[in-house]
C-alpha cells in the first residue's frame, strides 16, 4: 500500500507522522519534499546510494545556427533568446521539452544533461534534495517516486502547499493522510488540500497535530464533511522536545507505536 | 523604496503571524502575500477586494479525438507523461511546452490558455493588500508570485508608498525564489528545532546566492535552548544579524484564533523590538 502524508499548511507535523508511521509499521519511506527534506534528521542513516537528478537543456552548435529565432518563438518558458548572432539559453528556466531540437531547421541544437538535485538511499529510505537556486522541484520529486515497489508498504512525506511538486507527491497513493493543527491557518490550508485530493480522487483522512492550542473548528469541519479523523496528537512539552532534538517519537513513547499500527489497520 | 521578503525554508515556524505583526506596525506599507500555494493573511488581514485579475500561467494542450489518427506522435514526444495510454492530456502533468501541438500531423492538439488562477487587489485597514490564489496543482506558482510582486511594486509607486512587505512561501523552490526577487531584506524565520536549522541553512544559500542582505528571527526559541545556541551560533558565523528571539507564547495562537495581529492582540513589545530594528537595518541599506 502507498500511503503519502500532506498538509497544504507547512509546520503541521507530515514529516512526524510520516517517519513514526513508517517506523511503526516497517514500511519504506521517501522523502518527497526535495525542496527541505527532513526525515533524515530523524533516521539518521548514512545514505551511500546517490543517483543525479538531471534535465535535458539545449546545447547551441554556433557552426550550423543562423539565427532564425525559432527555437526562441517556440519556448514557451523563455529559456531561449537570439539575436543576431548569439544565441543565450537561461538554463534555470528550461524545462527540459526538447521543443527547440524539433523546431530547429539547421538540426544545431543538442543537449546537455544539467544537474538540479539528487536522490539518496538506503533500500528501505529514499530523499530528493533540490539543489540550491534550482526552481523546479518536480522532476526531482518524480526520480524518487521511481523508488516504489508496489510490493512493499510506502510512505511518502510530501512538501507542503498544493501546486505542481505536491500533486507529483502523493498521485498515484493509495490513501493520503493530511496532518493539519487546530487553528484557522490549519483549517484554511487543509481546505485547500481537500481540494486536491478530490481532484486527484484519493482517498483520505485526516490527523490532528497539537491537538488543543486552538480551537473546534478543524473537527467540525471534518464531522460535517464526513471526513475521517484518524489520529489526534495531543500538544504535549514532550513531544515538542523530541521533534526538536531529531527523535522520532514513537522510540520514547512505544504506546504511541500501537496507535500508528492501528492507524494502518483502519485505512488499509 | 524597500522590500522585505518573509521566508522560513521550513513551514510553519510563524512567517505569516510575523507578516501581519510588521503590516500592523509599517503604517502604510503595501503588503503582499506571495504564498498563493496556501495563503493565510487573509485570514488576519481582511482584506477588501476591490479589483481581482484572471491568471493564466501556462497554456494547456487538448486533443480533438475527431481529427485524431492515433499516430501517438504526441504520446511518444511529451516529456512530462502527460499524454495518457489513451491519448488524453493529463491536466496536472502537462507543462504547456506546446511540443504536442507542433509534432501533431492534423492539427488535432489545441493549445489554449489555462485558468490558472486569481490576483486579488485589496484593501486593509492597514494599507494596500496584493494576494492571489492558484488553482489546485498549477505548475505555475512563480509567475503568479511574480505578478504579485510586481502589482504590490506598482501600487507602491503609484500610491507613493515606500515600503513593500512580503510574506513569502516555504522552501526554497520555484515560489521563494520568485518572491526574494528585487528583495532588499529577507527576514528568515525559524524555530530552534534540527528541522528548523536544517532549513534555515537551505533557505540562507539561497538568499546569499542572490546576494539579499538577510536577517533572522528565532521563534519559539525556549523550547529547545541548544538548538537556539546553535542557529545564533550559526548567524554568527555567518555574519546574519538576528532580529530577535520569540518565546512560546500561547497569545499567539490565540490572536490567530481572534483573527487579530499580534500587535492588536497583546501589542507584543518583543515583536515591535523586531520591528524596530528591521527599519533600522532597511534604513542604513545603500
Amino acid at each position: 500500500m502507498i500511503i503519502a502524508v500532506a498538509s497544504g499548511k507547512g509546520g503541521t507535523g507530515k514529516t512526524t507522522v510520516a517517519v513514526n508511521l513508517a517506523l511503526s509499521i516497517d514500511a519504506v519511506l521517501l522523502d518527497c519534499d526535495v525542496e527541505e527534506p527532513n526525515c533524515n534528521i530523524f533516521l539518521k542513516k548514512d545514505l551511500k546510494d546517490i543517483e543525479d537528478v538531471t534535465l535535458d537543456v539545449p546545447v547551441i552548435n554556433f557552426k550550423k545556427c543562423n539565427f532564425c529565432g525559432k527555437c526562441s518563438e517556440f519556448c514557451e518558458y523563455n529559456a531561449l533568446a537570439v539575436t543576431k548572432e548569439n544565441v543565450l539559453v537561461f538554463k534555470e528556466l528550461c524545462h527540459g521539452c526538447g521543443g527547440c531540437k524539433l523546431v530547429c531547421p539547421e538540426d544545431a541544437i543538442t543537449y546537455e544533461k544539467r544537474k538540479i538535485g539528487e536522490v539518496a538511499g538506503d533500500g528501505s529510505f529514499y530523499q530528493g534534495k533540490l539543489n540550491i537556486g534550482e526552481a523546479m522541484a518536480t522532476p526531482v520529486v518524480s526520480a524518487v517516486k521511481k523508488k516504489i515497489d508496489r510490493r512493499k508498504d510506502t510512505v511518502i512525506d510530501a512538501p507542503p502547499g498544493a501546486s505542481c511538486p505536491v500533486i507529483e507527491s502523493v498521485s498515484k497513493s493509495d490513501y493520503c493522510i493530511l496532518v493539519t493543527e487546530p487553528t484557522p491557518f490549519g483549517l484554511s490550508d487543509l481546505r485547500i488540500a481537500v481540494e486536491v485530493l478530490e481532484k486527484l480522487g484519493i482517498p483520505y483522512g485526516i490527523v490532528i497535530n497539537r491537538d488543543g492550542i486552538g480551537n473546534e473548528k478543524v473537527e467540525e469541519y471534518c464531522k460535517e464533511n464526513n471526513i475521517p479523523i484518524l489520529m489526534k496528537i495531543p500538544y504535549e512539552r514532550k513531544i515538542a522536545e523530541l521533534y526538536s532534538r531529531g527523535v522520532p517519537f514513537t522510540l520514547e513513547m512505544p504506546e504511541w507505536k500501537e496507535r500508528f499500527r492501528k492507524l494502518y489497520e483502519a485505512i488499509r | 523604496m524597500r522590500q522585505l521578503t518573509v521566508i522560513s525554508g521550513k513551514g510553519g515556524t510563524g512567517k505569516t503571524t510575523l507578516t501581519g505583526a510588521f503590516a500592523a506596525l509599517a503604517e502604510g506599507a503595501v503588503i503582499a502575500d506571495c504564498d498563493v500555494d496556501a495563503p493565510d493573511l487573509h485570514l488576519i488581514l481582511h482584506p477588501e477586494i476591490k479589483e481581482e485579475k484572471k491568471f493564466s500561467g501556462m497554456k494547456l494542450a487538448s486533443i480533438n479525438h475527431e481529427k485524431c489518427i492515433n499516430c501517438r506522435k504526441c504520446y511518444e514526444n511529451c516529456k512530462f507523461d502527460a499524454i495518457t495510454d489513451d491519448l488524453r492530456v493529463n491536466e496536472l502533468k502537462c507543462e504547456g511546452c506546446g511540443v504536442c501541438v507542433y509534432v501533431c500531423p492534423v492539427n488535432a492538439v489545441e493549445f489554449k490558455e489555462r485558468d490558472s488562477g486569481i490576483l486579488y487587489i485589496s484593501e486593509t485597514r492597514f494599507g494596500p493588500m496584493v494576494h492571489a490564489r492558484l488553482n489546485i496543482g498549477e505548475e505555475t506558482s512563480g509567475k503568479l508570485v511574480s505578478l504579485v510582486r510586481s502589482t504590490a511594486r506598482e501600487i507602491a509607486e503609484k500610491r507613493k508608498k515606500d515600503l513593500i512587505i512580503i510574506d513569502g512561501s516555504p522552501g526554497i523552490g520555484c515560489p521563494v525564489i520568485a518572491s526574494l526577487t528585487d528583495s532588499d531584506l529577507a527576514l528568515i524565520v525559524t524555530e530552534p528545532t534540527l528541522s528548523g536549522l536544517h532549513d534555515l541553512k537551505r533557505v540562507y544559500d539561497v538568499s546569499k546566492h542572490f546576494g539579499i542582505k538577510t536577517m533572522v528571527c528565532i521563534n519559539k526559541y525556549d523550547i529547545n535552548r541548544e538548538n537556539s545556541e546553535k542557529i545564533e551560533k550559526f548567524c554568527m558565523e555567518n555574519g546574519i544579524e538576528i532580529a530577535g528571539e520569540i518565546p512560546y507564547d500561547p497569545d499567539f495562537t490565540k490572536a490567530m484564533i481572534e483573527e487579530k495581529t499580534i500587535i492588536e492582540y497583546n501589542d507584543n513589545p518583543l515583536v515591535r523590538e523586531i520591528w524596530e530594528k528591521i527599519k533600522e537595518v532597511m534604513q542604513s541599506l545603500s
